[in-house]
């Protein structure tokens, strides 16, 4: 439905975009993630015809949106992050102004102000449409937001951070409402928090420094994750400095870490990747007679691969910048 | 066509939202007020209101005309910075309407508010026809005019409101402009040496508007506010068009 090829937007001198290539598939909704600067909001604007691209080509069921600009605008719905609104206006009165923007009828107007309202609890309590945008809550806006986002019932929903600064009970509802959304449209969100991604889409972009670092489904990106693995073990009977000594003779043990909680000591062993070495840890502290309460291995978390790559990729980005500058 | 209307629209109930509205009306009505009831030595206009006098509105619109350098910025200084400012100009542009279509739409909507606010100096046309019969071409041919050069200071205002997210640096550039043409160029008429004070009279939207508020209908006038309006429109649309590229 949506094809990027060869993306790159320079600001100046700094690169936003490093030449991103992907699709996305109709009914899909897919997760761009990455840190603050990664490139994700200039990315989002240049699909929604905001800003053009330096390079590469965007096209939306055929149409470019550079060449093809105003059919593609149709067929979007863009909130942008900072969620702006006239904060002199009535609820009602701005999304009547966006539906007229919109190209709704007249006729139909009102009707479909009253649809997206409901739909994003909006409706109660009752004088919510009649009051000023500009007096409304964080959530509320956002709401509005949303709303406004939906009322031409647009075939893609371009959601720039749209959790952002809202309360957990908000943050639990957004979410509920756009996979709801995802159902019969195809929304591209983005968000630097991973845990929100992997619970809404169901393909993630992880972009940083302006490339893509990684994309797939929440799976397939774990899988792919080789962090090195990390044993946890809570050990009682001995100083924690010979226990350190004892494990850490083990073949694929790198390091060990020793912290007290009580009378126990807590070792945290860094090991070779897909080393296992709980039945070795297990056999010293039978050996030695010492008492074990928790044995567990750890493997690097999407969360770890995240903050990794997008370290690096922050890292190269700067370097990529001052080479051409110079 | 219909978004223009759409915009222009929300553009003018915008101005009655905000206090913007009445304090410009207050103010712009109070000194064409003060200066038809006492004059203004300074800028060498005679008291219009005065027993003895011809019943003629001259003085009155040329105050208004000066007037309008401080006031159209105030009213134009808003439309493009504060949507720059607040971030609403990129649901607008991301919206299926063209960058002249914006610009038209806000464009009109200040010249709502414009016609709004002359329809209220209407009233100092009561009280002269109340006490002389002042000559009804006069009066028509000034409003004509004040229409026209309104037209003309309102699309630089809208110009300088593209350039920057600051509404104040927006008005301070449009009266900067709108001096330059109305005020500056009327001294250089009367004081530069020969072939430039002639360039400054083609130059000087003054001396234009002087005709219609004597109450001639000087085609020349006409195309000059009708192509300075233009002309800053269209740089509107490209001022606009260029801040995508930035």
């Amino acid at each position: 439905m949506i094809e990027v090829r060869n993306l790159t937007k320079w600001y100046g001198n700094v690169l936003a975009v490093d030449n991103i290539s992907f699709d996305v598939t109709k009914g899909t909704i897919v997760g761009f993630l990455g840190p603050n600067g990664a490139g994700k909001s200039t990315t989002l604007r240049i699909i929604t015809c905001y800003q053009p691209a330096t390079s590469g080509t965007i096209t939306l069921d055929g149409h470019d949106v550079l060449a093809d600009s105003i059919e593609v605008r149709r067929r979007i719905g863009y909130m942008p992050e900072s969620v702006p609104v006239y904060p002199e206006m009535r609820v009602r009165e701005m999304l009547m102004f966006r539906a007229a923007l919109r190209d709704i009828p007249r006729a139909r107007r009102r009707g479909a102000v009253d649809r997206v309202a409901e739909r994003c609890w909006l409706s109660r309590p009752e004088n919510m449409m009649r009051r000023r945008v500009g007096e409304l809550s964080r959530g509320y806006k956002q709401r509005v937001g949303l709303a406004e986002v939906m009322l031409h019932d647009p075939a893609v929903l371009v959601l720039d951070e749209p959790t952002v600064g809202l309360d957990p009970a908000q943050i639990r509802e957004t979410r509920k409402l756009i996979v709801e959304l995802g159902t019969d449209h195809t929304i591209i969100l983005s968000s630097h928090i991973l845990a929100e991604v992997e619970q809404t889409c169901g393909r993630l972009i992880i972009i940083a420094g302006g490339r893509i670092a990684a994309a797939g489904t929440a799976k397939e990106l774990r899988q792919r994750v080789t962090g090195p693995s990390r044993i946890i073990a809570e050990i009682k009977g001995a100083e924690p400095g010979e226990m350190a000594s004892a494990i850490e003779a083990l073949d694929d043990v790198r390091s060990v870490d020793t912290a007290r909680t009580g009378n126990w000591t807590r070792l945290t062993i860094q090991g070779d990747e897909h080393a296992d070495s709980r039945a070795a840890v297990a056999k010293i502290v039978a050996q030695k007679g010492w008492a074990l309460r928790e044995l567990r291995r750890e493997v690097g978390s999407l969360e770890d691969f995240f903050v990794q790559i997008t370290y690096e990729q922050n890292m190269q980005i700067g370097r990529r910048t001052s080479v051409r500058s110079a | 066509m219909r978004k223009v209307l759409t915009l222009a629209g929300r553009e003018l109930a915008g101005y009655f939202y905000s206090p913007m509205a009445y304090v410009i009306g207050a103010l712009v009505l109070a000194m064409t007020g003060a200066i038809f009831f006492y004059g203004f030595e300074l800028i060498g206009i005679e008291r219009v209101f005065r027993p003895g006098a011809e019943a003629s509105l001259r003085s009155l619109f040329e105050a208004m005309a000066y007037i309008m350098v401080f006031a159209a910025p105030v009213m134009t200084m808003r439309l493009l910075s504060e949507e720059f400012d607040s971030g609403t100009i990129e649901t607008l542009m991301t919206a299926p309407v063209t960058d002249a279509t914006i610009i038209l739409g806000k464009f009109l909507g200040v010249l709502g508010f414009y016609v709004v606010l002359l329809a209220g100096t209407g009233v100092f046309m009561v009280i002269t026809a109340v006490y002389g019969t002042p000559d009804a071409g006069v009066a028509v041919m000034g409003y004509l005019g004040m229409l026209l050069m309104g037209s003309a200071f309102l699309a630089v205002g809208i110009f300088t409101s593209t350039l920057t997210r600051y509404q104040i640096v927006a008005a301070i550039a449009a009266v900067a402009i709108l001096a330059l043409f109305a005020i500056l160029m009327q001294q250089l008429v009367a004081h530069a040496p020969e072939p430039l004070n002639e360039l400054a009279s083609r130059l000087s939207a003054m001396r234009y508007f002087k005709d219609f508020a004597r109450g001639v209908f000087d085609t020349r006038g006409l195309a000059f506010f009708v192509t300075a309006a233009a002309l800053f429109l269209f740089l509107s649309v490209k001022s606009l068009e260029s801040r995508r590229w930035r």
